[in-house]
């Protein structure tokens, strides 16, 4: 048996459970939608635009511990970013849970990655992987679309 | 006819008798529990493993006997035209039809609605007229029919369920009025199992002039059929829900009705004579059955119903419905563990919600202890909403299955809740 503790560390159980900044935006300047159609998870990722920074970002929805957390954490970590590191951010994340080539590092962001560390016990569970970039897809949808919104599905 | 003795030297079941079923035996039949050590298969529902008897029987078909049908004149065509239509006669029995023209061949429950939709919605139902469906159904039960709605400007009518999951007979009642045209419903519910009263409810389509179409997806597999006593018009289900091949299914309908109905496809196969001004058509079932059929699909379909018929129709039901009774009790016992719509007779299907974990995060961690179930949305949106639920776990019997099966799920249920702290996860 796969250890479970490597998908389910505790890090994703609390943010699963307790998820931060998981509330609308009134008047977002950037929202989208994300659905998983395979399990029926559903996320709106909304942004308000600080000048070239994210002033708030933050995210409603319902699906599993591995989206919720992912969601949870994606928001704590993305405030305060610009469009250019959050897009460095997702880039990265994604090779890490896929096992794609990964961006030139960036050591401004590297504890921000660390603390996505957790999320890439999903790497062992292939079906899971897009419970954990759905939230990210959304969010890379959200900042294309601007406050028109959209929906992005996974395959 | 000689062919017949070559497919026969397959060994069916060594599970025959008249005592109940013994799913320690029956495992034996399925090389996939061979393969797979320890693993419990709670996902008939979704398709069902298959045995031996049709898999090696499927192989030596194609070794010895194969040919295309209704075409050759050589004897091995009409061996296997033969072995074809022997099938054909197969599922006449399974399903006690008066006739076998009344058999037609298709890819599956959902190609025996659709063409049910398409050939006699689209010539028989009006603008005005009302198709009823119920709050059970799976899409492939509802889009087909919103789609005629559409085209033809018919109203779609669904019937409620009560809050024990069963049918609410009243509203039905109402519901069934001098617009209705045609009664489509699920003969056992995918989602929650839920067997419905369909010789009832037949009679009362039929008394007010309604046609009726069963959905025996799920039934088929489980229970004896007679579509005579049912008296239904139409009645569909899929071989590879009935331990059988994927990609072939099966759609009844009365004789008189196929008659009136056009062809939906067109092709090789279903025509008396072609000339480029007019085209005279087979009569049923072969009118339907445009092109080179799924010649081993059906004979493999004929094998899954002698292996179920050598098992017992009557001895599957009583095992898979107490089998479902202890599941419900066993599982709506554990703690945080609730059984949604669980107040009604109910077949092979037992839907859970675990207080604090979402399904896919639950059908992951059974997955770990070898357990297989679907968590989702069983292609049934619409109930699932009325339930409140996002998605479900759900567990699904077959023949294989046995108590040891229902105890190891909720042994890993439990190791779940354990993973996950017993917290409470907001919805």
């Amino acid at each position: 048996m796969m250890d479970l503790r490597e998908l389910y560390q505790d890090i994703i159980l609390d943010h699963g459970h307790h998820p931060r900044n998981k509330r609308a935006i009134e008047q977002p300047s950037h929202f989208a939608h994300g659905h998983n159609p395979l399990c029926g998870d559903k996320v709106t990722i909304y942004l308000k635009m600080d000048g070239e920074r994210i002033g708030d970002v933050s995210f409603e929805g319902r699906g599993c511990a591995i989206s919720t957390a992912a969601a949870s954490l994606m928001t704590e970590i993305l405030k305060g970013k610009t469009i250019a590191e959050a897009d460095t951010l997702f880039r990265a994340f994604h090779a890490k849970v896929t096992g794609g080539a990964e961006p030139e590092p960036v050591e401004a962001l590297a504890d921000d990655l660390e603390r996505l560390e957790p999320l890439t016990g999903v790497r062992a569970f292939p079906i899971r992987v897009k419970c954990a970039t759905l939230p990210w897809h959304a969010f890379e949808a959200a900042l294309k679309s601007g406050a028109i919104g959209t929906t992005v599905k996974t395959e | 006819m000689t062919s017949a003795v070559n497919l026969r030297k397959v060994p069916l079941t060594t599970a025959r008798g008249t005592a109940a079923l013994d799913p320690q035996v029956i495992r034996r039949d399925f090389p996939v529990f061979e393969n797979n050590p320890g693993l419990v298969f709670l996902d008939s529902a979704a398709s069902a493993q298959k045995p031996r008897a049709v898999i090696d029987g499927i192989a030596e078909f194609y070794r010895r006997d194969y040919a295309n049908v209704h075409r050759g004149v050589y004897r091995l065509s009409a061996r296997s035209t033969d072995l074809f239509e022997e099938a054909r006669e197969k599922v006449r029995r399974f399903l006690n039809a008066a006739d076998h023209h009344e058999i037609v061949f298709v890819r599956g429950t959902t190609e025996g609605i659709n063409l049910v939709a398409n050939s006699y919605g689209t010539n028989f139902i009006k603008a005005g007229d009302e198709v009823l469906i119920t709050e059970l159904e799976h899409h492939s039960n509802i889009v087909p029919w919103q789609m005629l709605c559409e085209r033809v400007g018919s109203k779609l009518v669904v019937v409620p369920i009560e809050a024990t999951g069963g049918l609410d007979m009243a509203a039905l009642d109402r519901l069934i009025g001098p617009r209705t045209k045609l009664v489509a419903m699920t003969h056992v519910a995918n989602t929650t199992g839920a067997m419905l009263p369909i010789e009832t409810i037949t009679r009362l389509a039929h008394e007010r002039g309604a046609k009726v179409l069963i959905d025996g997806a799920q039934a088929a597999p489980r229970m004896t059929v007679d579509v005579q006593a049912i008296d239904c018009d139409f009645y569909v289900f899929s071989g590879h829900k009935a331990y059988g091949p994927t990609g072939i299914g099966v759609l009844y309908g009365k004789r008189a009705l196929l008659d009136a109905m056009p062809p939906w496809e067109s092709g090789g196969g279903m025509i008396l004579n072609v000339t480029y001004e007019k085209t005279t058509y087979q009569e049923p079932p072969h009118r339907f059955e445009a092109g080179t059929p799924d010649i081993s699909g059906v004979v493999g379909l004929g094998m899954a119903i002698d292996y179920l018929e050598g098992l017992g129709r009557d001895r599957i039901f009583a095992h898979e419905e107490a089998l479902t009774g202890y599941a419900v009790d066993v599982l709506s016992a554990l703690p945080g563990v609730r059984v949604p719509a669980a107040g009604q007779r109910r077949l092979a299907v037992v839907s859970l919600d675990v207080e604090g974990i979402h399904p896919h995060d639950l059908a992951t961690i059974l997955d770990q202890h070898k357990v297989a179930v679907r968590a989702g949305h069983h292609c049934a949106q619409p109930l699932m909403d009325k339930l409140g639920l996002a998605a479900t776990t759900r567990a699904s019997l077959g023949v294989y299955n046995d108590e040891s099966d229902i105890d190891a799920l909720a042994a890993a249920i439990r190791a779940a809740q354990d993973l996950f702290g017993g917290a409470r996860a907001p919805r």
